[in-house]
């Protein structure tokens, strides 16, 4: 099992050789990415809107039946949940359900081009299949998944203050206030990291499973859930680690 | 020319390629024919350098194919057109940018030169205007076949390599994807080499036919030769074809 998992390391290591050589065309390898964009990126946006607001909303819920108390103002509630969200909600949450979106989608795609014999003319054309179809991927995910995680932030943040406000859980006002107080900007750089860092897994990893499928459309199924649980490992894994080198 | 010298390919303790020589001639329909598991995808593949032999040597007009690096293959292969199986058309591209995608690739012409390229590759295989904007995935097969075919000749390649074209279409699109390969072959003045078990495209287009079996060569020879060879394995192989079965049960 043990080294099943290091050939696999290496074979994912050797990939990623293969996905950063120099590109046969820059200008199509860019209308790729645009295209990659438009699909992996614009396409999550009413995905990542729906579930920060709600995420944002039980956040407050929560935080204010915990800390109803009438020794604990409302402007703490404002920071836990202003901090919870900034810290983990929206680069670690939606980073995992960005790979069951994105992610899946990656690894299907490779795959059914796979098993199609779609990366074989490209090869037969001359163009490197795994650089043309993965660095654009790649590139669309880590520009545009931090967008996301900020879209994802505003819209928690925004999603707990209307719960809060809503249903009577706390002083609006002194809410809002907690949002402000005593922020610290690194943590946007913390959330921000992780995300790439979790972009780069998503991206990565799942176009490496569905490059190498063998077989049919029962295979490329199976590439893609493997996938979406290697991406998944991965993250919780690089959550810690990365919380633990920059929180520390 | 193609010279395919002494190629040999094993995966794993199982010999698909056993030292094959075979000359494959200019401006010719080459045929590659034989049962499956001959050993003819894995010979394609060879030639066209999806699959890297063991041993042997592939020259494409006697420039060392095998020993190549990895970026002067990168030019040769511009000389090269292949249609896979299964087509292989790109399914998140209309078929009007299918065809242009090798020339967004590597050719220098201006939008509009490319347009009438397009316009004209599509048009020689008989493809209608109506079908440009459709994905690949509304077409029939012998559309997608012949969209394929219009792909690879795009760059106008010196080289066309098809992997059986005919497979799962009826015997009537059969017939007219054969014919088109061969008029574009002597239009063109290209080198084919064709992948099939279809006894049918042998005596149609094969000018130029190699049969093989567990991984040698058994016969090599111009198409409607092949019915006067007295070599036992190339007997049995075309009595067992479609072809004679059929002319078999229509004689009983």
């Amino acid at each position: 099992m043990l080294s099943g998992f290091f050939r696999g390391l290496g074979s994912y290591f050797l990939f990623l050789g293969a996905v950063f050589r120099r590109p046969e065309s820059w200008r199509e390898y860019f209308k790729s990415f645009f295209r990659e964009v438009d699909l992996l990126g614009m396409s999550s946006i009413p995905l990542v809107v729906f579930i920060s607001l709600f995420m944002g909303a039980v956040l407050t819920i929560q935080t204010a039946i915990n800390l109803d108390d009438p020794f604990i103002p409302d402007l703490y509630i404002g920071v836990a949940v202003r901090e919870g969200i900034l810290l983990e909600f929206a680069p670690t949450i939606v980073s995992l359900i960005l790979a069951g979106k994105v992610g899946s989608n990656i690894s299907s795609s490779l795959g059914t081009m796979r098993v199609t014999e779609q990366m074989d003319a490209l090869q037969v054309m001359g163009i490197n299949p795994a650089s043309y179809l993965v660095l654009p991927k790649i590139g669309a995910s880590l520009l545009f998944f931090p967008i996301l995680v900020i879209f994802s932030i505003f819209m928690g943040l925004l999603g707990g203050y209307l719960a809060g406000d809503w249903l009577h859980l706390v002083n609006p006002d002194n809410f809002l206030m907690g949002y402000f107080d005593e922020f610290q900007p690194y943590y946007v750089v913390y959330a921000l990291t992780k995300t790439v860092v979790f972009a780069f897994i998503i991206s990565s990893i799942s176009a490496w499973y569905g490059y190498y499928v063998k077989g049919g459309a029962v295979e490329v199924g199976k590439a893609s859930t493997k996938a979406v649980v290697a991406m998944s490992f991965s993250i919780i894994l690089f959550n810690y680690i990365l919380t633990d080198v920059m929180l520390q | 020319m193609i010279e395919v010298r002494g190629i040999k390919k094993a995966f794993g303790d199982q010999e698909v390629l056993k030292g094959i020589d075979m000359d494959l001639k200019p401006g010719q329909c080459n045929l590659i024919i034989g049962s499956s598991g001959s050993g003819k995808t894995v010979m394609l593949k060879s030639i066209v350098g999806l699959i890297q032999p063991d041993a042997g040597q592939v020259l494409l007009d006697g420039r060392d194919w095998t020993a190549m690096k990895e970026r002067d293959r990168k030019v040769l292969r511009q000389e090269m057109g292949m249609v896979f199986q299964g087509s292989a058309l790109f399914t998140s591209l209309s078929v009007e940018d299918n065809v242009r995608f090798p020339l967004d690739f590597f050719s220098t012409m201006s939008a509009s030169e490319k347009d009438q390229r397009v316009a004209f590759c599509l048009d020689r295989v008989r493809i209608p205007q109506s079908a440009l904007a459709k994905n690949p995935a509304e077409l029939s097969g012998g559309m997608q076949k012949r969209v394929a075919i219009a792909r690879a000749i795009v760059l106008n390649p010196k080289y066309l390599f098809c992997d059986e074209p005919n497979s799962g279409l009826d015997p009537e699109t059969s017939i007219v994807i054969d014919q088109l390969i061969q008029e574009i072959t002597h239009e063109f003045g290209m080198t084919t080499v064709v992948n099939t078990h279809d006894m049918n495209s042998v005596l149609e287009i094969g000018d130029h036919v190699v049969l093989m079996r567990h991984g040698y060569k058994v016969w090599e020879g111009a198409g409607p030769d092949i019915l006067q060879s007295t070599d036992q394995e190339v007997v049995d192989y075309v009595f067992r074809s479609a072809l004679f079965k059929k002319v078999r049960a229509a004689l009983k």
